[in-house]
This record gives C-alpha cells, sequence and structure tokens, in this order.
C-alpha cells in the first residue's frame, strides 16, 4: 500500500526527522510544519476573534451603555471582522492547503518551500499590529479609535487616529503574505504533481484551492492599491477620496468591494473543496459530477470578481447600474446551488455514517443554503435599499461565513486530524462538540434575522428597547457559541498528545472517486514524502 | 539517466520560474490597476452617469420659460448647510424652511463667516433630497455658481433665487436643499460640477 515509504526508505541522506528546538519552526521550509503553525495560529486568532464578539455581545445583552465607549464597541467590530477574515479563516485555509496539497498531488513539498516560510512568519508581525492598532488610541499620542468597521470607508478613516495607520500596514502585510502563498500553490498545483496525476485526477480540494488562490493574486493587490491612496491622502494631502480637492469617497467603496466580494468566494472555496473530500468519504460514493463541479466552482470565481457593487445599492448608482448588478449577483446563487446539489447527490443512495465531519458537512449543507436564500434577498435592489446596513445583513452574512467557510474548517480538522497526528479524536467529544456548536450558532443569529427586518441597526452600540428580547437570546447563544470553541481547542490537544492509533486509511470511503494519495502514507506522515514520485492508481 | 533526469529537473526549474515570474507580474498588475481606476473610475461616471441616480443638482442658471404659479399647490422647502472636514468657517442658511408655490420666485441668503486667520476660498456644492425633485429646483442665481473668497474674519451674505416647476409629481410636498461648503485652495478645477 505504502510503497512510497518504502521507497523513501532507500535514501537514507534524506531520510532524517525534523531538526531540534525552536529552529525547527523558525527556520522551517518543511510544508507539514509549516501548515501545522498555520493552523495553530489560526486557532489563536479565532479565539482572539472571539473574545472580541464576547464583549461586542455582552455590551448588546442590554440597551444602554453598560461595558464599552462607543469608540471602543466600534474600533472591537472593526478588530473582530479583520482578525477573523485576515487572521483566522484565510490562514486556516492555507494551512490546510500547505498541509494537504503537496500530499494529495505527490509532490515532496511546496515549490517554493522558502517563501512558504517568509509567507507564514509575515502573519505573527501583522497579528501583532493589528492588535496595536486598538491599544493605541488609549496612548495620548494615538488620535481616534479605529471605529470605521473592517470596510475602512473615508472619510472617517482620513480622520482616524495612528491605529488607522497601523491597520493600513497590517493589510499590506496580510496581503503580502496571502499573495506570496498563493504563487507557492499555485505553482505546485501545476509544476509537482506526481507523474500520473493528470488534472482530472486531482481531489477537489486542489481544484478549488487553485481557483482560491487565483482570486487571492487577483483581487488582494487592488485592496492594497486601496489603503494606500488612503494611507496619501492621510498623510500627504493626496485627494483621492476627499470631495473638495476633486476626490470622490465612494472610489474607495468600489476599491474596496472589488477586493471585498471575491473574498467572500476566497473563504468559502476551501471549505466546498472540504466538502467535496468529506462527502464522498463518508457516503462511499464518488463525488456526483466532478467535473461539472469543477466547472462550478471556475464560474463562481469569474462571476464574483464582477458582481461588487451589490454592497453599495445605497449609495445612489444609476439605475441601469444596480439592475447590472442586481441580476449578476442573483445568477451567483445558480453555480452555489449546482454545488450544493452535487453534494446532495453524492449522499443519495450512499452508505452514510455520520462521524464528526460528516455531520458538520450536512448541517453547513443546510445552513449555507440558508444563507444563500437572504442573499438572493439582498441581492434584489427595492428590498436591499429596507435591509441596508440591519442586523438582517449581519445574520445573513454570519450564516455565510460561519458554515460557508469556519465549519468546513472544522469539519477538515476533524477530518485530517488522525492523519496529521497518527491519533485518533474522541468521537465522542466530537459529536458534542457539533451538536453545542451548531446550535448555539444558529440561536446567536437566527434572532438577528427577526431584528434586522424589524430595523435595529447594525454596528451601533446601542439599540431601542423594542429589540431587547431578540438580543438577550443572541447574546446568550454567543456566549455558549464561543465556550464551545475551547472544547474544540481542548479535542486538538487532546489528540495531539494521544489517543487511539489511527491507520494510514482511518476513513473507510477515504480514496473513492479521486486518488487520495494522503492516506497511501502513514499516520502521521514522515517528516519528508514522496522525495519519489509515487505511482497514481 | 541521471543525466537525463539532471536535464528534466532543469526544465522542471525553467518552467518553475516562468510561471512565478507570470504570477508576480499579475499580483503588479493588479496594484497598478487600482491606481488606473482613480482617472477611470471618474471617465467612466461622466460617460455613463453610472454614479448618479439622479442628474446632479444644477450649479447652472435655468432659464425663466414656461414658469406658471399653482396656487393651489403647497410645497415645503428645507434648507440645511454642512461644512466639509474640519474647515473653521460659519455656515449657515437665512432662513430653515419656506412654505411656497410651485413657479413662485424665492429669494432668501447664506451666511458664512470665515473664522481662519487666512484668506480663503470656498466652493458650495448642492444636493436636493428626495432625488427625484433634482430637475424641478431651478436656480436662478445662487453663490453655489461660483467660487467665494473671504478675507480673515470676513462674513458675508450669499443670496439664492429659485423656484420650483409645477411639473414636480404631486407625491412630494416636501423637499431639502443642502449645501456642503469646501475649502478648494490649491484646488484648480472646481470639483463635482458639470457632470451632466
Amino acid at each position: 500500500m505504502s510503497s512510497a515509504v518504502t521507497a523513501n526508505g532507500h535514501d537514507e541522506a534524506h531520510h532524517h526527522g525534523p531538526p531540534k528546538g525552536i529552529g525547527r519552526w523558525l527556520f522551517s521550509t518543511n510544508h507539514k510544519d509549516i501548515g501545522t503553525m498555520y493552523l495553530f495560529f489560526s486557532l489563536i486568532m479565532l479565539l482572539l476573534g472571539g473574545a472580541m464578539a464576547m464583549l461586542i455581545r455582552a455590551e448588546l445583552f442590554m440597551p444602554g451603555l453598560q461595558l464599552l465607549e462607543p469608540d471602543l464597541y466600534n474600533n472591537l467590530v472593526t478588530n473582530h471582522a479583520l482578525i477573523m477574515v485576515f487572521g483566522a479563516v484565510m490562514p486556516a485555509g492555507v494551512g490546510l492547503a500547505n498541509w494537504m496539497i503537496p500530499m494529495m498531488i505527490g509532490a515532496p513539498d511546496m515549490a517554493l518551500p522558502r517563501l512558504n516560510n517568509l509567507s507564514f512568519w509575515l502573519l505573527p508581525m501583522a497579528a501583532i499590529m493589528l492588535v496595536s492598532s486598538m491599544i493605541v488610541p488609549f496612548f495620548p499620542f494615538g488620535g481616534g479609535a479605529v471605529n470605521t468597521g473592517w470596510t475602512l470607508y473615508p472619510p472617517l478613516s482620513v480622520q482616524a487616529g495612528m491605529g488607522m495607520d497601523l491597520v493600513i500596514f497590517t493589510v499590506h502585510i496580510l496581503g503580502i503574505s496571502s499573495i506570496l502563498g498563493s504563487i507557492n500553490i499555485i505553482t505546485t498545483i501545476v509544476n509537482m504533481r506526481a507523474p500520473d496525476m493528470t488534472w482530472f485526477k486531482l481531489p477537489i480540494f486542489v481544484w478549488a484551492w487553485l481557483f482560491t488562490a487565483f482570486l487571492l493574486i487577483l483581487i488582494l493587490p487592488v485592496l492594497a492599491g486601496g489603503v494606500t491612496m488612503l494611507l496619501f491622502d492621510r498623510h500627504f494631502g493626496t485627494s483621492f477620496f476627499d470631495a473638495a480637492g476633486g476626490g470622490d469617497p465612494v472610489l474607495f467603496q468600489h476599491l474596496f468591494w472589488f477586493f471585498g466580494h471575491p473574498e467572500v468566494y476566497v473563504l468559502l472555496l476551501p471549505s466546498i473543496g472540504v466538502l467535496g473530500m468529506i462527502i464522498p468519504t463518508f457516503a462511499r460514493k464518488p463525488l456526483f459530477g466532478y467535473k461539472p463541479l469543477i466547472f462550478f466552482m471556475g464560474f463562481l470565481a469569474i462571476l464574483g470578481m464582477v458582481v461588487w457593487a451589490h454592497h453599495q445599492y445605497t449609495i445612489g448608482m444609476s439605475l441601469n447600474t444596480t439592475t447590472y448588478f442586481m441580476i449578476g449577483t442573483i445568477l451567483i446563487s445558480i453555480p452555489v446551488g449546482l454545488m450544493l446539489f452535487n453534494f446532495m447527490c453524492t449522499m443519495w443512495r450512499g452508505s452514510m455514517t455520520f462521524e464528526t465531519p460528516m455531520l458538520f458537512a450536512i448541517s453547513i449543507i443546510l445552513m449555507f443554503s440558508f444563507a444563500g436564500v437572504t442573499g438572493v434577498m439582498l441581492a434584489v435592489v427595492p428590498a436591499d435599499l429596507q435591509y441596508h446596513d440591519t442586523y438582517f445583513v449581519v445574520a445573513h452574512f454570519h450564516y455565510a461565513l460561519i458554515p460557508g467557510s469556519v465549519l468546513g474548517l472544522f469539519a477538515a480538522t476533524f477530518y485530517w486530524l488522525p492523519k496529521w497526528t497518527g491519533n485518533m479524536y474522541d468521537e465522542k467529544l466530537g459529536k458534542i462538540f457539533f451538536w453545542w456548536n451548531v446550535i448555539s450558532f444558529n440561536i446567536t443569529f437566527f434572532p438577528q434575522h427577526f431584528s434586522g427586518l424589524a430595523g435595529m441597526p447594525r454596528r451601533i452600540v446601542d439599540y431601542s428597547g423594542q429589540f431587547v428580547e431578540f438580543n438577550v437570546i443572541s447574546s446568550l447563544g454567543a456566549f455558549m457559541f464561543g465556550v464551545s470553541h475551547l472544547l474544540f481547542a481542548y479535542i486538538i490537544i487532546k489528540t495531539i498528545r494521544g489517543g487511539e492509533k489511527a491507520p494510514d486509511k482511518p476513513w473507510e470511503g477515504g480514496q473513492i472517486g479521486t486518488p487520495g494519495l494522503e492516506w497511501t502514507v502513514s499516520s502521521p506522515p514522515p517528516f519528508h514524502t514522496f522525495e519519489t514520485p509515487p505511482a497514481v492508481k | 539517466m541521471p543525466l537525463q533526469q539532471a536535464a528534466k529537473s532543469q526544465l522542471e526549474e525553467k518552467k518553475k520560474k516562468s510561471r512565478v515570474r507570470f504570477l508576480v507580474l499579475l499580483a503588479i498588475g493588479m496594484f497598478a490597476f487600482s491606481f488606473a481606476m482613480v482617472p477611470l473610475y471618474s471617465w467612466v461616471c461622466a460617460v455613463t452617469g453610472a454614479n448618479s441616480i439622479a442628474t446632479n443638482a444644477s450649479t447652472k442658471t435655468s432659464g425663466l420659460e414656461e414658469r406658471k404659479v399653482d396656487a393651489a399647490r403647497w410645497i415645503t422647502v428645507e434648507f440645511d448647510a454642512t461644512i466639509n472636514g474640519n474647515l473653521a468657517v460659519e455656515f449657515r442658511p437665512g432662513t430653515r424652511r419656506l412654505k411656497i408655490h410651485p413657479g413662485e420666485m424665492q429669494k432668501l441668503v447664506y451666511h458664512a463667516k470665515n473664522l481662519t486667520g487666512k484668506e480663503i476660498t470656498l466652493q458650495a456644492v448642492p444636493g436636493i433630497t428626495p432625488w427625484q425633485a433634482t430637475e424641478h429646483l431651478h436656480k436662478i442665481e445662487c453663490f453655489c455658481f461660483t467660487q467665494q473668497t473671504l478675507k480673515a474674519g470676513e462674513e458675508v451674505e450669499m443670496p439664492l433665487r429659485f423656484y420650483v416647476d409645477s411639473d414636480l409629481p404631486k407625491q412630494y410636498q416636501r423637499m431639502t436643499l443642502s449645501y456642503s461648503i469646501m475649502n478648494i485652495e490649491g484646488v484648480t478645477k472646481a470639483p463635482q460640477l458639470e457632470l451632466k
């Protein structure tokens, strides 16, 4: 079974374990170690961003100001979003790509291992700067808080204090890190496949990441350009976004959402790839419509690039323009819906079992379609003018991003944890975590649909008395949801430290449909895998 | 055999380099694209009007032709003043609210005072809410047609003459005429003018 591993045994010079001490991590060029660091980094960021969300929900538990000053509240909203998007979800996706893509396609490592090290080590620096942006307003020289929300719209962002400069540089650094990571991933997929690993034998996760990486290269430089102009407006007297100098603040909104909307698919696609691995495994049937699914992902990526202004219906664009963006946005539901049907058809008449990853996968299909439905509601211009900037939008994008990407990453963690650590996770704890997490998620965000439709505005520290009940339910759910992630961290640590030994292929259906080379190496895999290209069946 | 392999891996390395170069150039190209958007955006908006749901509030004199007074109808026009940025000026309408008939010529003033210690040049930009009323409000004389230069501490009264035509759809009984005043020191072209 594991011919590749025995082949490695011949080459004594390269068959060594990892270096000792901190140097192993600081100077690592090993895709597995770097993947591990990415995943731990995003776990820490998840808990940090989650702690901010807890503060936000604690403040919103009751109307009036209890815990937080309005500026600090808005700063927390900004940083919660930036940390979750750039610190938790994107690095987790890159971490999975680092760990799994070389093993799936039979490559010895990433194509550019030193660049890989740089991509990772930029992240902790950026995280430190992002956290400092919250701290500087407390000092006399720091100026006002970053109270713009993650969209950083001028003119407010031009007036904010020093924290804004830190956020701008954070965005630059994170952007460079992600672009380098994407270049690495594309080059690995294109150049490093094992000889017989043809394009249409690639596991669907690899395809998903190929599209994601291209999207990242196309959109992140635009955001970097936008925030650079913001920096110029703040310090060098330019008027890119200042009406008095002939600029236009709406231009920033276009630049931001040109990045911001495809970013949603950057967060979503890796998890779609994960679902495309997990559902065939536990339904014990090859993925239904493998090639169409690839086509849908490509279509989604292209369409996702040209519909950004549906975030800006209220800025007063001409009717023709809004109509175009409305139709484009509604069209997106077609490839997304077809993807979900692919997954459902894969399960149809399969012999399914319901281990934790599969439970997450099924719940994602249910809850993500819900986000799709509210998304179509929001795409319709006359309706959106009512829903704009209400909690309905908050509920919509949390239903899109938590099931659509975060829960997908949880599913991936449970699915591959036995491979990474060599130990099976505790299935009972996994299931407890699943039900706890998913139920409390729904308690948190479902009531926000109602408070939003009733007109509760988002990003405001206080609210009117009529929304108390919804907010109390939401906050209680949020506290349960937040605490559930400590259990997640505990399960991971427990699995790393020991447990039932995992076989090379812990899931019976692991290689159904696509070759799945990751299951041909031992669990945990040796430090170096596939130094001689493996044979693909 | 090993020689062949070495040649092959050299070829692979070359391919890899050209791919990486392409991807880096793509990223740099997109960064340049974001800056190219600045002129492109103004151009697209000017040509297609994509950024405005209504025609922009006029900064030109309107004609007086076909003006008829509809004495049976009342419209409330409210006046509003906004100071752009942290400009140290005083800027307010002389009257907050007028109740008028469509077609009736109206006159009022806006007050402006320079609180800075130096001479400044100001430009006011009009906006009308609801936007559907924009094309029915005609300005005969307006301080927004020209730039105002105020000496340090100088106070001026700036005149405004306008009428609302009787074609204004019946459902609009109330509208707001709002002016934002901005410092255009060092700007050669007046902002936001003459889009349509």
